[in-house]
């Protein structure tokens, strides 16, 4: 690391909590932020000569306070007096000992920093957008090169996205119990959001790859804040386990390979230890939610040594569970996999055709089908599934499977 | 003389180094442990998971807790490594130590890199 490195991920990784608390001091996102980079240019000029603070959010929270009370007073001074109260607020702080923190400040704060930009108005994509923004500080060149759009489309977003929440109104309240855990449960299908954002984009592109290391870091920051959420671990198990597959997922020509053909030993043991640990850990709690089954059920993939020797009848009893929490058609459809394992093609064919209604535009449905009928010898109706499939396949190399499953019929025969 | 070497840190701060930071900080680690072990000077090391991915059992009332154990006026007197099948499982061994010594409290962490040593 570089001799100024240390201060940038120091602030980085301060830059949530310090924005979350100004926020709250300030009720107004622009100020929060303009506040924090002002904190942060002090921080430049001050640690390097007198070493880190014991606790560098709460530094960049006092000093960023401060610095924005400066720019409130000058401005008024142009106008009228400064208020008494604000200026009695003008403590010296690099001087006297910095203000501590009760730690469920900080949490509340930070979950009402995540809180905010998952707006219901605001599409998927503003909220991640706005929450890799505002709370992760990536440059609006960084995120506009990420969703493979201009800079200035990007600002655009960006801008509109915060006059929604800015008109909206931010709850500044101190959340009830059932509050917070609403926030919890938005704030978690946020941070997925994220996860997936990248997660299905494929990659060989660096900037998409940041965002899931970006999710994996707020899930940890979450977690540590609410350290007994099953939800929160199952996350985290989650987006770790899947991520640790990520080297084997894609051949060189960039085309998917399925989880069973993957190469094992690409698979990156310390990310799998710790969504094992996690998910183990989130059981105990014995309230399943969707992301501790979706873990769950990754967990047995890679608790697996080789694919022959995948779990198959534990999975299929977690997805029942997931469709009992979760209901959904796509669920179905994945448990289809996993009876066709335990209890053979025709089980499982017998379970996802009531789904062909509501199904009947999905790339899987029809490439599962097909995969289901071609083991029972029906060749036909696996081709014309497989077509099927391939007239909605969403990439290349969606659609390069697919045929490589007609090949294996025409070669039948 | 055996000793054991405790290591601390900003555990935030080091769980989000990026990738290339944290293979760069093991890489210089791995220089130091490869001279100590050649001379078998180093016996295992370990290096082990957030304190996110703890669970304490405290053993006067037999509660499980979330997180490490934070209490300071107990300090850390030694250590087992065990291999098990689930946290389950490490519970039901910390409770039968607890049987055989009350008092404090097993902090159960899971482990994130194991090596052997000389």
């Amino acid at each position: 690391m570089s001799e100024l490195g240390w201060i940038d991920g120091a602030l980085a990784s301060a830059r949530p909590q310090a924005v979350a608390a100004l926020l709250r001091y300030f009720r107004d996102l622009d100020l929060a932020e303009e506040a924090f980079q002002d904190a942060c240019l002090r921080a430049l000029k001050a640690w390097p000569k007198n070493g880190p603070p014991r606790d560098p959010a709460a530094w960049l929270i006092m000093v960023g306070r401060n610095a924005a009370i400066d720019v409130t007073r000058r401005r008024a001074k142009q106008t009228a007096l400064p208020d008494e109260t604000v200026l009695s607020d003008l403590d010296d702080v690099e001087s006297v000992e910095v203000e501590r923190l009760d730690a469920a400040d900080y949490r509340d704060d930070v979950l009402r920093l995540l809180f905010i930009c998952c707006h219901p108005d605001l599409p998927a994509t503003q909220q991640i957008a706005l929450a890799l923004r505002i709370v992760s500080g990536l440059s609006v060149k960084q995120i506009a090169r990420a969703f493979l759009v201009g800079e200035s489309a990007m600002e655009q977003r960006i801008t509109r996205a915060k006059a929604k929440i800015g008109g909206a109104g931010v709850p500044f309240e101190t959340p009830s119990p059932a509050e917070r855990s609403e926030r919890v449960a938005a704030v978690i299908a946020m941070i997925y959001l994220l996860f997936n954002e990248d997660y299905s984009a494929g990659d060989s592109q660096k900037e998409r790859a940041a965002l899931c290391d970006e999710a994996i870091r707020l899930a940890r920051l979450l977690l540590r804040m609410f350290p007994s959420e099953p939800e929160i671990m199952g996350l985290l198990a989650l987006m770790l386990l899947q991520h640790s597959r990520a080297a084997a997922r894609y051949d060189k020509h960039g085309n998917a390979i399925l989880l069973e053909d993957q190469d094992r030993a690409l698979w990156k043991r310390p990310l799998m230890q710790e969504g094992l640990a996690l998910i183990d850990k989130a059981m105990l709690a014995r309230a399943p939610g969707p992301h501790q089954l979706q873990a769950a059920i990754a967990g047995l993939h890679a608790r697996a040594a080789t694919a022959a020797a995948t779990d198959w009848s534990g999975i299929e009893l977690l997805y029942q569970a997931l469709e009992r929490h979760s209901p959904s058609p796509v669920v179905t459809l994945n448990r289809s996999v996993a009876v066709s394992k335990v209890s053979g093609a025709q089980a499982a064919l017998d379970l996802i055709e009531p789904l062909a209604g509501r199904l009947n535009n999905y790339f899987y449905f029809h490439g599962v089908r097909g995969s289901f009928l071609k083991e029972l010898g029906r060749s036909g109706e696996a081709r014309e599934a497989f077509n099927r499939a391939i007239a909605l396949a969403n990439t290349p190399a969606e659609a390069a499977h697919i045929r490589q499953h007609l090949d294996a019929l025409s070669a039948q025969k | 003389m055996l000793y054991a070497v405790l290591c601390y840190n900003d555990e935030a701060a080091v769980f989000a180094w990026t990738k290339e930071e944290d293979d760069a900080v093991m890489t210089r680690l791995n220089v130091v442990h490869q001279k100590w072990e050649k001379q078998g000077k180093l016996k295992p090391s370990i290096r082990l998971l957030p304190t996110s991915a703890a669970t304490t059992l405290r053993k006067s009332d037999d509660t499980i807790l979330d997180g490490p154990y934070a209490e300071t006026k107990e300090q850390l007197l030694g250590f087992y490594i065990i291999d098990v099948d689930n946290l389950e499982e490490g519970l039901a061994f910390a409770r039968e130590l607890t049987k055989a010594n009350p008092g404090g409290a097993y902090e159960l962490r899971p482990i994130m890199i194991f090596n052997q040593g000389a």
